[in-house]
């Protein structure tokens, strides 16, 4: 069969970015995909006739731009689009806004509590101080901090000039940042709930902790520190659903003329005398090549794509205490018209934005009580939006397809498979509380796609259905990530490296990791680094 | 709609940006139609001509339109003391209707902003800054029996500045302003309710600040342009107003300096002998934020000086670099005009220590255009003792009606 | 010597002791003014029924000083044990309970896999605890502005931590930061085994197994064994005896001990400490005032958040120090039975902590200001070793439960009965007939233990010890040194580095702190 110089496995956004600086680089580059489809998490596809699903991930802000720039990928038909808005509405039927205009914002916040409003500057201030340090950290490969080797120290100098460079002060709050819980963090700032509700989301989208839980913190700044043409923290539609992501790399890896296999799950990754040689298919195939990345979950690749044999078991005991665990889930809508939320009036812009229905970090904390008690979460909490109002191409004219996503989901109901029926009342769960909101809501739904984690592991490979290839936790972080020792995109196998999100700076479609592993491939070839180092901002 | 109510409203952000209660008058003189936004609301840049604005400050008198300054109330028994662990100066000597200037700092002495205390009464305090400071002063009042209210939209305000601005307050009412000394506040009847008048202002000139209700607020415009017509009364601009505040040596926050509560990065914010504002420091009071701070800059020294520069020609030399003789940058240039009374090439600037000494060689690089050409000019600058602009009549009581 | 070379410290508490026992020794003439009536603070034996006595507050000793015991010659003094090293039982509710020694099992049925990895565990977190242990007795640096010596002290932390070796080091950094129910869920199968080993991670803290810190917390528990004490410990007398062996010792150094005497602020001249001021209006001249007290009782009520910077005031008054243990106190006229437990355990320390999901479960209620409906318990008769404390015959159950909220959201002495009652029950499930053996009890829930040991928010280590709050952030970050802010006032208490239980190391370093002060001006 045919013989390569990389194989990557699996075209997640990541597989295939990688997969583009390698062909961009000379080398003939294979990506081996299991579903008829490419994608993996950031994917759009056409369920319902006319309308086009953001299936799992629906909003962008970390791709880097550095890396959009390098493959070019407006040439490849990409295009992110900002959007405004963004609501809480509470059951009494009061909202909270995001604008982008920094007084009306203010005022927003001074309804529910006027020293808040101007504590908020306060907080954007500390959170930007924390988006600034880590943006350069997002292209560069995590330093080994047990190593002495010339390239490790460097990293570790660098990193220790970036924290003083702040100041003192700011390398306790950054300690502070990475252990501390969302709601105690937001006790600094805020007296509001309701404000705190609004701000607090970020902290457990994805993650399978509560506000309460220390760690969240960070979890929130993961979600802040992309931006939208420099606009930190802000969010974007991909024009044509999360799977123009995909495909606009795609594009640019055949431009360099890479090839793309799909509806060939890879059975095995074949290794001969201690190096990896090539993949082998389910369906008989085997393709060769002496580098094979995996865009899979660090658990997913240790556990099913190799043979134990070829491993120190060292890593697959690692691979088995991953922290992979599944606590979202995510309805897809057709709708026939556009919902009214009578608490926000008609024609009003925030429902442009990412809509949530809360009364207090109480009920978001009991919400995952739910989850460690084995069910989906009764009053869960909902990331809601209508991408269709900002993106024409998402539905037909006059119609809307809208995006929910569910925190908390288990991956097993008490400790077993999901069912269909458990399915069905997941799903009502959240229709009924959209209904509660939006009058009109439930008569205007055509079509619901719904996905429990089962449905993401099955279909996406994401073990558990985790959005992020496995939790943002200070054990799974920077240096810790996947594994202590394993965190520089190098597998235990010569030839083997790994680029999904499992790798850093982590999940999100952001790309990172997939450029990180290239640099890192390159660099064990001894070619030229074309991958780039993150622009550096003040 | 009243401004709270406009607040309190769930689509207040179908109106994002506010009109003063000035507003009916200001639009209506307002020919060049030039606004821009201060906080909550438009506020004119220019009303027909900035030169002639300007020269009104200097020669008759202006008005400025200051409702949107940020103003907070603070009141209770443990007001003074508050004030004191809060500003850098002696707010005890600020006796009950008298002003005085301050900055306040963070606990590493880095200035926060700048602003006025107003001891409107015995105990009761006013404070206006650039920036709102609610947050702030709120958690600065903790273990202090205090209460602290933001009321920039319950008071609206306008600056009354000029040679002549005296003899207008006169024919409007407020028999015996003359004999307001700088800082003064005086209460005058009017039109059925209360005028505060505050000798302050941002323009170095002789001049008033007048408070109102802001239902009173038109009433007011209309007296002072009616009795001002004969003292060479005009409304005033944004511009002109900088203009005159660069010559009377007056720093802005946001301009001169960052606040430094918003600095994200160490080396933006300047404590205040960095901003040449240490006379401001009392360290005979026991404690106030950012005294240890300053202490210890006492002892090791400042990072940086604040200087007034004399720069030669005559184009401005605005966010200019400052080199030394040997090219190398020295600090940069924060605020800078062309000052008519003095006739001078003027400017601020922060300086890397030890540089702005009086006798150091430096330089500006000054870049301008000219039928979109544009040239690029180095020219010698000298440290300035002093303002710019300083005429005796800002100072002298009684006031003349010059 | 003057008046104003007096060195005054606030509050006897273990720490308190500790620091002018050491100042006094250094030649410094010391006074000690203690508000209750016995020295000790949170480390006293109290009467809470008549004949019967009990640590009023820790009630076991894990973590003290071997150094401190051995300067402070505190035998001489008069602490003398009960009973060193006790064993750990982990109570099934059916079946077998297992004794635990450490990392070894010596009764109860774990599978092959669990006995070893039970010991490889135990060994792994002493390991792990000694790099804690050895930066007690070091003043924690600062970081980025600091000098040599903070540089220095960083890089001993440093160095401690690459000395576990390679795969250690890694293993380190991975778990310092997480759960003990993620670690616990990697390494064993037996849930019984698993809710006792993760109740010692959440014992005194703000922290359910799932929480992140509980590892960290269970490291500072260690960290007294792994520095060679004696493990579990009773001293005779309750844990009075420690306060009242340190006050002896303070004693013998020369310092004076006033008890009865509660200070009701602390004076200033400008901005330098001049002394303190008693309830009664007592004046003590003093150049340097050492406090005891929690952080926030110091700083906010006793010197006045006036006399400090806004940003200052802010970080204390946001230091988590809410408590979430109660402290149970049983008069029992005999030994209770415990289901399948042979008597000659019944002095051990005993733990109702069945799995990680009743731990968890526990602390659902507490986040929600409810006390748990089925509490967790860490058990011990110490009558069985020591007769001092109830009468002949008779004896006393001294138990932790976990948890109790500090702010409770129904009011009056609601949350109280309730606790009493569902802790009685968990009792008496695993002890049928304990209630009828009750001649008195006291249930002490964290705003008592706020009320009666003077600690705000009634939280054992005065403040939540967390990667946030400990080492150069503890108390509050820039001022982990022992110095405050203002000059001639240091705190000793269990709020500073390194942090709560009857250790005595903060009093110590607090004692080096203002010696070095003194020298350096």
């Amino acid at each position: 069969m045919a013989k390569y110089d990389a194989i990557v496995v699996g075209a997640g956004h990541n597989g295939l970015t990688n997969a583009a600086y390698l062909a961009r680089s000379g080398l003939k580059v294979l990506v081996v995909e299991r579903m008829p489809w490419i994608g993996g998490a950031a994917v759009s596809r056409e369920i319902e006739k006319g309308w086009i699903y953001s299936n799992c991930s629906y909003v962008c802000s970390l791709l880097r731009p550095e890396i959009f720039r390098d493959l070019e990928l407006a040439r490849h038909g990409l295009q992110i689009v900002p959007y405004g808005g963004g609501v809480s509405i509470t059951s009494s039927g009061d909202i909270l806004g995001n604008y982008t205009d920094e007084d009306v914002q203010r005022r927003e916040f001074a309804r529910h509590n006027p020293r808040d409003a101007d504590a908020y500057h306060r907080y954007s201030t500390d959170v930007m101080r924390q988006c600034k340090f880590i943006r350069p950290l997002l292209l560069r490969t995590p330093p080994d901090p047990t190593s002495f080797k010339p390239r490790d120290l460097r990293e570790m100098i660098f990193l220790g000039r970036e924290l003083n460079k702040f100041g003192e002060q700011f390398i306790y709050d950054t300690l502070r940042f990475y252990s501390m819980s969302i709601a105690d963090f937001l006790n600094e700032y805020f007296e509001s709930d309701a404000i705190k509700c609004h701000l607090s989301g970020s902290g457990i989208i994805g993650s399978a902790m509560g506000v309460y839980s220390p760690g969240t913190a960070y979890v929130l700044l993961h979600h802040y520190m992309g931006d939208v043409d420099g606009s930190i923290g802000a969010w974007g539609f991909a024009r044509g659903g999360m799977g123009a992501v995909s495909k606009a790399i795609a594009n640019s890896f055949k431009s360099f003329g890479g090839e793309i296999v799909t509806d060939a799950p890879v059975a095995r990754v074949i290794v001969k005398g201690g190096r990896v040689t090539g993949v082998a298919t389910e369906n008989g195939n085997e393709y060769h090549a002496d580098i094979v990345v995996s865009n899979l979950d660090p658990r997913r690749t240790f556990t099913k794509i190799f043979d134990p044999r070829d491993l120190p078991p060292a890593i697959v005991e690692k691979a088995h205490n991953w922290k992979i665990r599944g606590s979202s889930g995510k309805l897809n809508i057709a709708l026939d018209g556009l919902p009214e939320f009578p608490a926000l009036g008609k024609n009003n812009p925030l429902a442009y934005g990412d809509m949530h229905f809360l009364d207090s970090l109480e009920k978001m904390e009991r919400a995952y009580d739910d989850w460690k008690n084995g069910t989906w979460s009764k009053e869960p909490y909902l990331d809601l939006l209508i991408p269709s109002l900002t993106d024409p191409t998402m539905a037909p004219p006059g119609k809307h397809f809208m995006s929910v996503f569910v925190q908390y989901v288990p991956p097993f109901i008490h400790g077993r498979e999901w069912t269909d029926a458990d399915r069905e009342g997941f799903k009502n769960t959240v229709l009924d509380q959209i209904g509660r909101y939006s009058p009109n809501f439930k008569s205007l739904v055509r079509h619901v796609e719904c996905r429990t984690p089962r449905e993401l592991e099955n279909e996406v490979g994401l073990t558990e259905g985790n959005i992020f290839q496995g939790e943002l936790t200070m054990d799974q972080l920077l240096f810790n990530r996947p594994f202590p020792g394993y965190a520089q995109y190098h597998g235990p196998v010569k030839g083997f490296y790994m680029c999904g999100s499992g790798t850093h700076p982590g999940g999100g479609v952001m790309a990172a990791p997939g450029a990180n592993a290239a640099r890192e491939i390159l660099m064990d070839l001894r070619r030229p680094n074309i991958v780039p180092e993150g622009w550096r901002d003040d | 709609m009243s401004i709270k109510d406009e607040m309190n409203r769930k689509e207040h952000f179908r109106k994002a940006v506010w009109e003063t209660p000035f507003h009916p008058r200001t639009s209506a003189l307002n020919s060049v139609n030039e606004w821009h936004r201060w906080k909550d609301y438009t506020t004119a840049d220019v009303f027909f001509d900035t030169a002639l604005e300007y020269a009104a400050i200097r020669n008759a008198c202006a008005v400025f339109d200051l409702t949107p300054m940020t103003k907070h109330l603070i009141t209770g028994p443990d007001a003074l003391a508050f004030l004191n662990r809060l500003v850098t100066r002696d707010v005890a000597k600020i006796k009950p209707g008298r002003v005085g200037y301050c900055v306040w700092c963070d606990d590493n002495g880095q200035v926060i902003d700048d602003g006025t205390v107003f001891h409107l009464r015995e105990g009761v305090f006013r404070l206006c800054s650039q920036e709102r400071q609610l947050d702030w002063l709120s958690r600065s009042a903790h273990g202090f029996d205090v209460k602290i209210v933001e009321d920039t939209h319950e008071v609206a305000a306008l600056a009354l500045q000029g040679p002549t601005s005296c003899a207008v307050l006169k024919a409007i009412g407020c028999a015996g302003a003359e004999m307001m000394k700088p800082f003064d506040i005086r209460y005058f009847p009017f039109a059925g309710s209360e005028l505060m008048v505050s000798r302050t202002g941002f323009t170095g000139d002789l001049g008033y600040e007048l408070w109102i209700d802001p239902p009173r607020a038109l009433e007011l415009w209309d007296a002072l342009f009616d009795k001002g017509e004969n003292h060479g009364i005009r409304p005033m601009g944004t511009h002109a107003l900088e203009v005159a505040r660069i010559e009377a040596g007056f720093i802005a926050a946001q301009v001169d300096f960052h606040c430094a509560n918003q600095a994200i990065m160490l080396d933006r914010s300047r404590s205040p002998f960095e901003l040449d504002l240490g006379r401001l420091v009392d360290f005979s009071k026991p404690n106030f934020n950012g005294r240890r701070a300053l202490l210890e800059e006492k002892k090791k020294g400042s990072r940086f000086r604040f200087v007034r520069l004399d720069v030669e020609g005559n184009k401005p030399a605005r966010s200019a670099y400052i080199y030394d003789k040997d090219k190398n940058v020295v600090g940069t240039v924060t605020s800078a005009e062309w000052s008519p009374s003095a006739k001078a090439n003027i400017a601020y600037a922060s300086m890397h220590m030890p540089w702005g000494r009086p006798d150091d060689e430096l330089w500006a690089e000054i870049y301008y255009q000219r039928e979109l050409k544009w040239s690029r000019v180095m020219a010698r600058c000298r440290v300035v003792e002093g303002v710019f602009w300083d005429p005796p009549r800002r100072r002298a009581t009684p006031a003349a009606d010059f | 010597m003057t008046d104003r070379d007096r060195i005054v410290v606030i509050g006897g508490g273990h720490n308190g002791l500790v620091c002018a026992a050491f100042l006094a020794r250094a030649g410094r003439e010391v006074i000690v003014l203690e508000a209750a009536a016995q020295v000790g603070g949170a480390a006293v034996t109290r009467e809470f029924t008549k004949g019967f006595r009990a640590s009023g507050c820790a009630h076991l000793s894990y973590l003290l000083d071997a150094g401190i015991a051995r300067d402070l010659k505190l035998a001489s003094h008069g602490l003398k044990w009960a009973r060193t090293g006790l064993k750990t039982v982990a109570l099934a509710s059916a079946g077998d309970h297992l004794v635990l020694d450490g990392g070894k099992l010596e009764s109860g049925t774990l599978s092959e896999s669990d006995r070893a990895a039970l010991a490889a565990y135990h060994a792994q977190m002493l390991r792990f605890a000694r790099v804690l242990a050895k930066q007690h007795n070091r003043q924690p640096p600062r970081l980025g502005g600091g000098g040599r010596s903070d540089f220095m002290g960083a890089a001993k932390l440093g160095l401690d931590i690459r000395l576990l070796g390679r795969d250690s080091m890694r293993e380190f950094l991975r778990i310092a930061g997480i759960n003990i129910y993620d670690v616990l869920e990697e390494k064993f199968e037996s849930p019984l085994l698993q809710g006792a080993l993760a109740l010692d991670a959440v014992l005194g803290a703000n922290l359910g197994p799932r929480s992140n810190n509980s590892i960290l917390a269970l490291l500072h528990r260690l960290s007294g064994q792994s520095n060679g004490n004696n493990g579990f410990s009773l001293p005779e007398g309750g844990m009075g005896a420690i306060g009242e062996a340190m006050a002896a010792a303070a004693r013998a150094a020369g310092a004076t001990i006033r008890t009865g005497s509660p200070v009701a602020r602390i004076t200033l001249e400008g901005d330098v400490v001049s002394g303190v001021e008693l309830e009664n209006g007592e004046k003590i001249a003093a150049r340097t005032v050492v406090s005891n007290a929690d952080p926030a009782r110091t700083l906010l009520s006793l010197l006045g958040a006036r006399h400090l910077e806004t940003g200052f005031v802010h970080r204390v008054r946001h230091i988590r120090m809410k408590g979430m243990a109660a402290k149970l106190h049983l008069a029992l006229d005999a030994l209770p039975a415990f289901a399948r437990l042979p008597a000659e355990l019944a002095g051990e320390r005993l733990l109702i902590s069945p799995d990680l999901v009743y731990l968890e479960h526990a602390f659902d209620h507490a986040k929600y200001g409810q006390c748990s409906p089925e509490p967790a318990l860490e058990i011990t008769i110490p009558s069985v070793h020591d007769k001092t404390l109830a009468p002949a015959g008779k004896h006393v159950l001294s138990a932790i439960v976990q948890y109790a909220p500090h702010d409770p959201r129904a009011s009056g002495d609601g949350p109280r009965r309730e606790l009493l009652e569902h802790t009685l029950g968990v009792l008496e499930r695993h002890a049928p007939g304990l209630r009828r053996q009750i001649v008195g009890s006291e249930l002490l829930l964290p705003a008592d233990i706020e009320r009666v040991f003077r600690i705000t928010g009634g939280h054992w280590h005065h403040g939540e010890l967390a990667l946030d709050q400990m080492m150069m952030v503890r108390p509050v970050p820039g001022a982990a040194q022992y110095a405050m802010p203002v000059t001639g006032l240091f705190l000793c208490g269990a709020g500073c580095h390194p942090g709560g239980g009857v250790m005595g190391a903060a009093g110590r370093n607090a004692a080096n702190a203002v010696l070095a002060t003194e020298r350096a001006a």
